[in-house]
């Protein structure tokens, strides 16, 4: 069996007495556009700074191809990265730039004239070969970051927030260029990222870090509806969080908060026992909402507090007689034709099938 | 409003005042060097270039040109080299002790120039070092290196930190890294160093009065005229080393500005997208 392009086996990193990175087991398969998320802080960007060859680990393995790296300098790697700052020189035109590459790789000027041009087409700033880095726009900047990075051909490209810089309507259009770049190219993607829409819309698979380690690895769908640990599921999505003790432990959970009694389906992990402490999830767009009692199962009064309004969907904020808040999104319109006034009571309730056990830690 | 022009007012005049005072012996030494009268007095004789003719007929005073010329560049060359070094070990390194490395390093222009020389002397005597070219040349690096260390360290200040890593990443070596990116982004810097420290060393009397025995450096004769006889000629030698001096410091001071400024443009926008 062929091993994946890239393994972290067992690395850990440490500064001194802070661990950035501990015991990390990571596969990532040739072509996969691959994007790791997580809080500053949480070890993702050392992660990549790892493969990179820009950190050295403390302990563990990182192969690249089947060959261990951690002895390989970073230039002898072929482990492009796009920069959060992208680190142009500036002191090089945009076409000086891109050809730098291949110039350390002791390509010949005819050579690297035309290798760069063939991606400065590519990327849609041919004409901008001649132009001074400190004269582009962010959105040109980029391009020319991802330009120089591609030129060699690698089979593997490393994004460190690449778009953070960017204005929300250009991030929407690079992310357009990156998929269909990926998918283009068909190399090996690893995209370090905050944002969850950036790492959702592009990835085919997600892995969420927190405190130096994995807490989930899927794909964006997997990681948004089934969070496995508390943190994704605060984390990731606009998710409420209830906790409370098993009370019967059938087909259907019941489980006693301080809020009532909620069932839950039985997942196919194994059922926790009655009487322990569980937490489950709904999602606030799976909430349902009337103005009245509807007598459904996993009903709750709550009092309308806030709603925060982005476009076309409307998050509003509850509050039920325990003072748990709640948030539940929906489309502006449907909020439109319910009467809501700040202080009205709401009925809210959800869906058997929505409420998602979260593993209990053992 | 008009309280405000006149303080604007008074501050500018104020401006002008400190420069009056700084550059107005200068001017005097400046504009009686072409002044034919032996004595400096007012009124003023008639124009003459005839002082300026004496030095250039001179051959100790050639001589003494040659050995600061020869002085300076070396001095520039060298402690520019080694400012570098420096200044690039504390922004790439981070190690144990780097702080008393940096006092150490910056530590020179704050000795009193007349111990310096002293000191030098006694050390260069007992290596049967002293009294030749090269004990000015050593003494000057020692004296000037931190002035070129504090130029490129600013420099260095304002370097995207990533620069240097994206070289590595492309397949540059820490050499060819050095080459192909620290040393062209530190280029004004680099440029402004030489200049400052070749117009240090080229006025720089005290250290070279003990050092320098034989070979005499231009202010050594300078003082050595003056214990003679005092005539305008001292003018006319100080107007060239002033407007030599200055230009070389006219000249870093440019460079960097407007090299630097244009790419500090960039990686301004860039630290501000961060800090977002």
């Amino acid at each position: 069996m062929t091993e994946p392009l890239v393994v972290f086996d067992n690395v850990s990193k440490h500064y001194g007495d802070v661990v950035a990175v501990s015991n990390l087991h990571l596969t990532i398969s040739e072509g996969e556009f691959l994007a790791i998320m997580g809080s500053s802080g949480c070890g993702k960007t050392t992660t990549l700074r790892m493969l990179a060859g820009l950190e050295e680990p403390t302990n563990g393995e990182i192969r690249l191809d089947g060959t261990r790296m951690n002895e390989v300098s970073a230039s002898e790697r072929d482990t492009p990265m796009v920069w959060q700052s992208l680190a142009l020189f500036p002191f090089l035109n945009v076409q000086k730039n891109v050809e730098f590459g291949l110039k350390m790789r002791g390509q010949s000027p005819t050579a690297r004239r035309e290798k760069a041009n063939q991606w400065l087409e590519r990327l849609d700033i041919a004409e901008l070969a001649n132009r001074d880095v400190r004269q582009l726009s962010g959105g040109q900047r980029q391009r020319v970051a991802l330009a120089r990075s591609l030129v060699t051909e690698p089979r593997i490209l490393l994004l460190d927030e690449p778009l953070s810089a960017l204005d929300a309507n250009l991030v929407v259009r690079m992310q357009g260029v990156l998929a269909r770049l990926q998918k283009e190219l068909g190399i090996t993607f690893i995209y370090v990222t905050h944002s969850q829409s950036e790492a959702f819309a592009m990835s085919d698979r997600v892995v969420i870090m927190n405190n130096g380690q994995i807490e989930q690895t899927g794909t964006p769908r997997e990681v948004y509806r089934n969070p496995e640990t508390r943190f994704v599921a605060e984390f990731v999505g606009s998710n409420n969080i209830l906790s409370g003790t098993v009370k019967d432990g059938g087909d259907t959970i019941v489980i006693d908060s301080q809020l009532g009694l909620f069932s839950c389906n039985k997942t196919n992990k194994p059922s926790p026992p009655v009487g322990s402490h569980v937490s489950f999830v709904i999602s606030a767009d799976l909430i349902n909402i009337s103005m009245h009692p509807t007598g459904s199962l996993n009903e709750l009064k709550c009092q309308f507090i806030s709603e925060e309004f982005i476009g076309s969907v409307v998050t509003l904020l509850t509050e039920s007689e325990h003072g748990s808040e709640f948030k539940i999104q929906k489309q502006q319109r449907e909020i439109s034709e319910l009467d809501i006034q700040p202080g009205s009571t709401l009925y809210i309730n959800w869906d058997l099938a929505h409420a998602h056990l979260l593993p209990t830690i053992t | 409003m008009t309280k405000e022009r006149i303080l604007r007012l008074f501050l500018h005049l104020y401006v002008c005042a400190v420069f009056v005072f700084v550059f107005l012996p200068i001017i005097t030494s400046f504009v009686f060097s072409f002044n034919s009268d032996r004595f400096p007095s007012l009124p003023l004789g008639h124009f003459t270039t005839h002082w300026y003719q004496t030095i250039f007929n001179d051959s100790d005073i050639w001589e003494a040109f040659g050995v600061s010329a020869i002085v300076s560049a070396s001095v520039a060359v060298l402690s520019t080299f080694i400012g570098f070094c420096t200044a690039y070990t504390d922004y790439r390194f981070n190690f144990r002790g780097k702080s008393i490395y940096l006092a150490l390093a910056l530590l020179p222009p704050t000795i009193p120039l007349v111990i310096m020389g002293l000191a030098m002397l006694a050390l260069l005597s007992r290596i049967n070092m002293s009294g030749e070219i090269y004990s000015i040349i050593v003494s000057h690096v020692v004296l000037c290196s931190p002035f070129a260390m504090a130029v490129i360290r600013m420099r260095l200040a304002q370097i995207d930190p990533d620069l240097e890593s994206a070289a590595w990443n492309l397949g540059a070596s820490e050499w060819r890294a050095m080459h192909q990116v620290i040393l062209p982004f530190c280029a004004p810097a680099i440029v402004s160093a030489f200049c400052l420290t070749a117009a240090v060393s080229f006025d720089e009397f005290a250290v070279s009065w003990f050092v320098s025995g034989l070979n005499k450096t231009v202010p050594v004769i300078i003082l050595e005229i003056l214990q003679g006889n005092t005539d305008p000629q001292i003018n006319a030698i100080g107007s060239i080393v002033f407007i030599t001096s200055m230009t070389l410091v006219v000249l870093a001071q440019i460079i960097y500005m407007t090299k630097a400024s244009d790419q500090r443009a960039l990686t301004g926008v860039i630290t501000r997208r961060q800090d977002q």
